[in-house]
């Protein structure tokens, strides 16, 4: 990675332009070639130094419901429920944290309504409850991330 | 902020298509258009109505944390009182190592916490020094604070964000 992948990270986290040649423009204030950047882009996604290229939608504006949720799993039960948690296709991401509150993951679902039922049904199959921690608010900074 | 904009039919199929990326080509909406039947000029107003009404936040690259040398991440959460939460949720939120940090229910007594930011640092030295100082600008309002690392990567599959379509929206 060289000086100008970094000043694409730096500089390219939005406003990528809705245009006709976007990455010619993009290209163009960057001080280089359009087909110089489309391959550093290519590059950079599959050494996954960039885990995606695009638009970023908001998930709940789109109609779902999403949350964060934690449960207290002590070790001897944690590979049962973990299976048993993953098996929700509505489970995105799930994470061993190594705190008390072991297992975090995100809930997707197509409806808000749905999100506190499946938390319901996770708690019937697991035996264990779940806590529903959707954001209150976001403090979202964006566009920051300096290489 | 908020006011929903109702998707129709080739919006949702352009979220679809673009959810995933943007196709790395001279002309990607061109490129979208010829995918669903449609011109590039659509594709083009309907993402630009999508971006000025939020459904879209931004376009543009995700770098990945910890691939660009970021081997110190830590979810830390903080309990501070609840009628500041806003005002440092900001203050966090806009230093350089933090990529996210939200405003989210307590559970008395066994969860205290009411303010999650991800931190990141090259090392979890570094990262114990970035939350050292979000401790001292939180000073006497920070009541208690912790770092939970990730020690397993349990499932990864991505959030659905159309019925019947997945995709990884956000680390």
């Amino acid at each position: 990675m060289d000086d100008i992948d970094r000043s694409i990270i730096n500089n390219l986290q939005g406003g990528f332009p809705i245009c006709e040649h976007p990455y010619a423009v993009v290209a163009e204030q960057l001080g280089i070639n359009e087909s110089d950047l489309l391959q550093r882009l290519q590059q950079m996604l599959e050494k996954k130094q960039l885990s995606r290229f695009g638009p970023m939608y908001h998930a709940e504006r789109l109609g779902g419901g999403l949350s964060l949720c934690a449960m207290r799993i002590p070790e001897a039960d944690f590979e049962r429920v973990a299976e048993q948690v993953n098996a929700f296709s509505e489970v995105a991401h799930n994470y061993a944290r190594d705190h008390e509150f072991s297992m975090w993951f995100v809930l997707g679902t197509e409806t808000p309504e749905r999100v506190e039922a499946a938390c319901r049904e996770i708690e019937a199959v697991t035996g264990y409850p779940v806590y529903n921690m959707p954001k209150k608010q976001e403090f979202f900074v964006g566009l920051k991330f300096e290489v | 902020m908020g006011d929903d904009i109702k998707l129709d039919e080739l919006d949702r199929r352009i979220v679809v298509a673009t959810q995933a990326g943007l196709p790395l080509v001279a002309e990607p909406y061109q490129h979208i258009a010829d995918e669903l039947g449609t011109t590039a000029k659509e594709v083009m107003q309907r993402m630009r109505r999508m971006l000025e009404s939020g459904i879209i936040r931004r376009i543009g690259a995700v770098p990945n944390h910890y691939t660009l040398g970021f081997r110190g991440n830590g979810m830390t959460v903080w309990d501070v009182p609840d009628e500041k939460v806003v005002e440092y949720g900001e203050k966090i939120g806009a230093l350089d190592f933090v990529s996210h940090a939200y405003h989210r229910p307590r559970f008395l007594p066994e969860w205290r916490y009411n303010l999650f930011a991800m931190v990141h640092g090259t090392n979890r030295d570094e990262l114990k020094h970035k939350i050292d100082a979000i401790a001292e600008m939180l000073g006497k309002d920070n009541r208690a604070h912790e770092v939970l690392f990730s020690t397993r990567i349990l499932k990864k599959t991505g959030l659905r964000l159309i019925p019947g379509q997945k995709t990884v929206i956000r680390e």
